[in-house]
């Protein structure tokens, strides 16, 4: 976290100023303004966020069908739970999902970044708005293209395949195959993404590391693995970590590229929340459901971190 | 090999890479752009790339009898309204944060950059609850307004903004007898636009192609959004209407691609504010 400098604060001149003249609401008044000004976020967020967390606490050990009474139900939701396989597997698919397309995705962020930042390219602009484009695309409308493109009978992937003289492949229509293509729908709108942010942390080497190494008779890929890859670690390390609260947070990409299938295989836990919620009007359940998750996100989030920076110490 | 030959098998592989990742980025437009002109039969059926009798029958059809105009509508002002709220709202909190001094101001920041980590997903469940026993807000664009309002990311990313305005000017202005929210207006607000600029951008975006929440609390079809919209033209296995599907596709980018070629300075930058440092 980053330190605060010193700063300014409106001179106070009592009696000029006004309001009351000595306790403590005389220092909140003195800082009326600041206090108003950071607010709306502390108002919003206790009715927002920190009631409806608790809520949900209270929630989770009740059953309730989201209208009529509750009846309390103790720790039933969550010994359920803990027997849910569809629920554990659906934690699963996305720790699965995760190892098909986040070490190549990043892998090739770096990669595209270094070769962008490199300067010895043309319409660098033009290179880095087209990576960029289908980040700006609603995942409605891509997830629908994508499921026309990869249909397993009519899609252009196979028909393409077909000319090449390629065995068509069940994009949509197999267990392991339906991961590689919603893995194929995350890199195409992520990678642009994640290459803007190694190009920001590329920017912040200095040049001269490079050239001196250059002059040092290293090789293209020397360079670039004992130097801007571990100059880069942290900012690889933030674009991981944000990968993994992605991956985790995953709802609209599956809905409508796979709805889950086939066999469930691409069901993701903020589905499963979806559907206990609202097909399945089981809201206690679903809270339930919702601390579980967050919790498992929060210990693997600690997790990933203290094995990447292991070495650092 | 000499050198300069190596050089030139370097660029060419390079350029040919890129030219393949290229066709994959743009490749999903192109097919959901010429879909979009294809009768329904000849979207399965065809094996042609270009539409072999293209008709703008799919978008006549999305206007005509899924009232797609209400929609764009509802997408626009809840994504406007929204934007220019939370920018607002975030710029204000940011600047305090930024350039005041006040008591439990380390702890308030605290607890603001801990709140981020809160995943939605956690919240679906009580706050639509909230949202229909509380509030009555179902049906309503409050839900898609009020709540994100004045989000820890934006205060985050307008407090690191802020810290460059430069505390001679504001005191110019307070020497002027301005009161500290003239200032703010006045002084602070345009020496920001940039900043602003930036935010509002992301923020725009992000409701503009929100899915997960409008899918929860916009139920009736004239209150829906265009990714809902989208969603309710799916149909059992075989009768998706793909090719009103793709036609509505082409229109929901095409205000997001028209933002980012006339302000992409200002997305990147917004993107990669935090990622380097902080």
């Amino acid at each position: 976290m980053s330190q605060f400098r010193p700063t300014t604060s409106p001179p106070v001149t009592p009696g000029v100023t006004g309001g009351p003249r000595r306790g403590p609401l005389r220092v909140l008044w003195r800082h009326r303004w600041p206090l108003l000004f950071v607010s709306p976020f502390f108002v919003l967020f206790a009715i927002f966020a920190l009631y409806p967390i608790f809520f949900s606490l209270y929630l989770s050990f009740h059953e309730w069908r989201g209208i009529g009474p509750m009846r309390p139900a103790g720790l039933a939701n969550y010994t359920r739970l803990f027997g849910d396989r569809i629920f554990w597997n659906s934690m699963l698919n996305s720790v699965i999902l995760f190892f098909i397309y986040v070490p190549i995705m990043t892998f090739m962020a770096v990669v595209i970044a270094t070769v962008l930042h490199g300067k010895f390219l043309k319409l660098q602009g033009m290179w880095r708005a087209i990576i960029f484009m289908p980040h700006l695309t609603s995942m409605v409308a891509a997830g629908f293209t994508f499921r026309l493109i990869l249909d397993t009978h009519s899609g252009f992937a196979n028909q393409a395949f077909q000319w090449l003289g390629l065995s068509p492949v069940p994009w949509l229509d197999d267990v392991w195959w339906a991961r590689i293509s919603l893995g194929l729908l995350m890199i195409w709108a992520w990678l642009g993404y994640n290459t803007i942010i190694m190009l920001a942390g590329l920017q912040t080497i200095p040049t001269e590391v490079n050239e001196a190494a250059a002059v040092d008779g290293a090789t293209r890929s020397q360079v670039f693995w004992r130097i801007t890859v571990p100059l880069l670690k942290p900012v690889i390390l933030f674009a991981v970590t944000l990968s993994i609260i992605g991956t985790f947070q995953l709802f609209t990409e599956p809905y409508i590229l796979t709805g889950g299938g086939p066999m469930r295989a691409t069901e993701t836990p903020v589905m499963q929340i979806f559907s206990s919620t609202f097909a399945n009007l089981r809201f206690g359940y679903a809270a339930a459901m919702s601390y579980v998750y967050f919790v498992t996100i929060v210990v693997l989030a600690i997790v990933q971190f203290k094995l990447v920076t292991r070495g650092d110490r | 090999m000499s050198a300069r030959h190596g050089d030139l098998l370097v660029k060419g592989v390079t350029y040919a890479a890129l030219i393949a990742l290229s066709v994959f980025m743009l490749f999903p437009f192109v097919w959901m752009l010429v879909s979009s002109f294809k009768p329904f039969p000849e979207i399965f059926a065809g094996r042609t790339f270009l539409p072999v009798e293209p008709t703008i029958a799919n978008y006549v059809a999305l206007f005509e009898r899924y009232d797609a105009l209400r929609k764009f509508w509802n997408s626009f002002y809840i994504a406007t309204t929204a934007t220019a709220l939370s920018v607002f709202l975030c710029a204000l909190g940011g600047y305090a944060f930024a350039k005041f001094d006040f008591p439990g101001r380390n702890m308030m920041f605290a607890i603001m950059l801990a709140s981020m980590t809160i995943p939605f997903a956690v919240l679906l469940v009580p706050l639509f609850v909230m949202m229909r026993n509380t509030f009555g807000w179902i049906d309503t664009p409050w839900p898609l307004i009020v709540p994100g309002a004045a989000n820890a990311f934006g205060i985050f990313f307008m407090r690191q903004y802020m810290l460059s305005v430069s505390d001679d000017m504001l005191d110019a202005g307070r020497i002027d007898g301005a009161s500290e929210f003239g200032i703010f207006v006045r002084v602070v607000l345009p020496t920001a636009l940039p900043g602003l600029a930036s935010l509002g951008i992301i923020f725009f975006m992000a409701s503009w192609n929100n899915f997960l929440w409008p899918l929860a609390v916009l139920r009736s079809e004239h209150m829906h959004t265009v990714p809902i919209m989208l969603n309710s033209l799916q149909g059992p296995p075989g009768r998706t209407a793909f090719d009103l599907l793709m036609a509505g596709s082409v229109l929901s980018v095409i205000p997001m691609l028209i933002v980012f070629f006339f302000l992409q300075r200002y997305l990147i930058a917004g993107i990669t504010a935090g990622s380097v440092k902080g």
